[in-house]
């Protein structure tokens, strides 16, 4: 191992020489190694040609069994959900029947086969928005600290950190949310949250146990910001230095500076981290569906318990009381699976706009 | 007059702004902290050789320990490593040695961090309905197809990355010297980088060690012994999942025991990944 060292070392300053004429389209993820010529020349004289030729078509049968897994996942989920989509059809994200003997909103009882998605679309949104509102400014903070501030010393601890950060598991933030963040919001935040905002409606504390939205915005924000501060630092170390040095010697200060010669410059790649943090926050099942309280309503306070949409598959895919009751279910999944879907095109598409092709990991 | 003001206007700003970063540090950090804190402080008390050697109890009886679920975890493990390596693996040999620049490949990447984004709680949706539905009952099995297809995008992506910094001199002297291409790409060129594909399959596995979502309606989770592929099975992260919303001192006590067991996992395998690629062998795999 420790052989190998120079030679990569070589190959990385010798790459860009390598690649020589400007060659065509430049815009690709990863790979920015071309190919070789003397390589090619050597394969094209072929000196075993039918084991080589079943040894890459054992490797592209690997790689397509990546579109091969996808297709599946996505058939299986359309084929299952197939029941409840012809029986409640496109309202089932959008409407709710009222019950006629109470008067109230009718959303989820299974035992009759009444299904509405909304209190579940209306948890994961309001809990993905707030966690992004909780964690951009914060996590922007770091990554401004990380790449302009901090000195060097300090950044690959940091790094190492928030790195750590995005490695525990769901279950732990869970376990921990319930144990201290619950019990700290419950006695200390949300009566004063109360107290300062009660009077929007939106911070109305009427709930002893300390669990609903905010608690799971909060955990949300806590497991999303390494996601987004990683790809933030990531796009604003893409600014090339003369940016800065020009700035700088216009008299800026170090705000200035980063505000108009970097920020400005990053600033689609970081709308791009912002929204594979929404995609991350949407998705993420354990930890919410363990502080939210899981009750399918829809309370205007953020205080209230509620549950979302990945939190009810996890509380109740197992126990599904009939074929209905798990078509339904299934049919959340999928709408998860589009949109999760569309959200990661969308940013990693922003977020190669601005590194040109540097790969952009979100971890 | 105005412009000394102005000057201690922005001065005063960028100070502001330095103290608004370090405290948006000091935010982050405290929180990671306060996770490790509590979970050394907590778990640390109950792990004991019991922890490891023994079943669970039934409810409200004390001691016990989460050797069922420890063991299941290994077997879940097994079966998505046995499915997620050799396909992540082979498909990152495609991206880096056979698709290099072609739209396939852009493809397959695409699609590999796609799949990555795809929820948890999505891929135990399809192992329910690829396995479980057509075998009829939850199982050890289903549990690990559905982790080993969560394995297969990072395990892919860190394959290619690492195979792409082997230089091409190293290509060019194998088939140079006669070595058909096969054994060119799997005894040279995977062999130069497989520091590198070692610790990203390390960096999957500690991934999906994590998992509960996905186990809840596949692998289901068993208080009792079982190693059997066809059975439920217990696992690490579903039994601190059902301790920690249990109604007993006991358990959450066991909960943080396996939390802290789950953790010291996943930092080992994220410190090793650290080692491995700042010591410049394979640079830029983190």
């Amino acid at each position: 191992m420790i052989g190998q060292v120079p030679e990569i070392r070589i190959a990385q300053t010798q790459s860009p020489s390598a690649s020589g004429s400007p060659s065509q389209e430049a815009p690709r993820p990863t790979g920015s190694v071309p190919e070789s010529e003397i390589r090619k020349f050597l394969l094209s004289r072929g000196n075993s040609a039918v084991a080589d030729r079943g040894f890459q078509w054992l490797m592209v049968l690997c790689a397509f069994s990546i579109f091969g897994i996808v297709v599946l996942i996505a058939t299986e989920l359309i084929r299952q959900s197939q029941e409840a989509w012809h029986a409640f059809g496109l309202k089932f994200f959008f409407k709710a029947d009222i019950d006629p003997s109470t008067n109230l909103p009718w959303y989820w009882d299974p035992v009759n086969g009444h299904f509405s998605a909304l209190p579940f679309v209306y948890g994961t949104l309001v809990t993905s928005l707030m966690a992004l509102v909780l964690a951009v400014p914060l996590a922007v903070g770091v990554a401004i600290f990380l790449t302009e501030m901090c000195p060097k010393s300090l950044r690959g601890g940091l790094a190492f950190v928030t790195e750590l950060l995005a490695a525990i598991p769901s279950v732990i933030y869970g376990l921990w949310a319930i144990f201290i963040l619950v019990p700290i919001l419950r006695q200390y935040v949300n009566p004063g949250l109360n107290k300062a905002l009660g009077w929007t409606g939106f911070f109305t504390d009427t709930n002893p146990t300390g669990l609903g939205y905010f608690a799971s915005s909060v955990i949300l924000a806590i497991m999303i910001l390494p996601i987004i501060s990683s790809l933030t630092r990531e796009v604003m170390s893409a600014v090339p230095h003369s940016q800065r040095e020009a700035v700088l010697a216009l008299g800026a200060t170090r705000w200035e500076m980063i505000r108009t010669g970097v920020l400005r410059n990053a600033r689609i790649g970081i709308v791009g981290a912002i929204i594979l943090g929404l995609g991350r926050a949407l998705g993420e099942t354990m930890a919410v569906q363990m502080v939210i309280g899981n009750t399918p309503e829809i309370s205007r306070s953020l205080l209230a318990n509620g549950t979302s949409m990945a939190a009810v598959i996890a509380s109740e895919y197992a126990e599904a009381a009939n074929d209905l009751h798990r078509s339904a279910l299934t049919e959340i999944g999928l709408a998860l699976f589009i949109v999760t879907i569309i959200v990661n095109t969308l940013a990693r598409l922003l977020v190669w706009a601005v590194t040109r092709g540097a790969p952009a990991r979100a971890h | 007059m105005t412009n000394s003001f102005n000057s201690r206007l922005r001065t005063a700003t960028d100070h502001l702004v330095t103290g608004l970063a370090i405290l948006a540090t000091i935010l982050v950090i405290a929180p990671l902290l306060a996770i490790f804190v509590y979970l050394v402080f907590k778990g640390a008390s109950s792990l004991n050789l019991d922890f490891f050697t023994k079943m669970q109890k039934p409810p409200g009886e004390l001691g016990g320990g989460m050797a069922n679920a420890i063991v299941g975890s290994g077997v879940l493990l097994g079966v998505a490593s046995l499915i997620g390596v050799p396909i992540g693996i082979g498909a990152g040999i495609f991206l880096a040695e056979f698709g290099r620049g072609t739209k396939l490949a852009n493809a397959v990447r695409f699609t590999a961090d796609v799949l990555n984004g795809v929820p948890s709680i999505v891929m135990g949706i399809a192992g329910y309905a690829l396995v479980v539905v057509p075998t009829g009952h939850f199982s050890a099995f289903a549990g690990g197809v559905t982790l080993g297809i969560m394995m297969i995008p990072t395990i892919t992506r860190t394959t290619e990355e690492m195979l792409l910094m082997v230089p091409n001199s190293v290509r060019e002297a194998a088939l140079g010297l006669g070595v058909p291409n096969w054994r060119s790409v799997l005894s040279i060129t995977v062999r130069t980088a497989s520091p590198g594909i070692i610790t990203g399959c390390m960096l999957a596995f500690s991934r999906v060690a994590g998992e509960t979502a996905p186990l809840l309606f596949t692998a289901l989770g068993n208080s009792f012994w079982s190693t059997n592929l066809n059975r439920e099975i217990a696992a690490l992260p579903l039994q601190i999942y059902v301790y920690a919303q249990g109604p007993y001192d006991d358990w959450h006590r066991m909960a943080w025991g396996g939390a802290l067991v789950l953790i010291i996992l996943i930092v080992l395998a994220v410190s090793l990944v650290r080692y491995v690629t700042s010591r410049g062998v394979l640079k830029g795999a983190s």
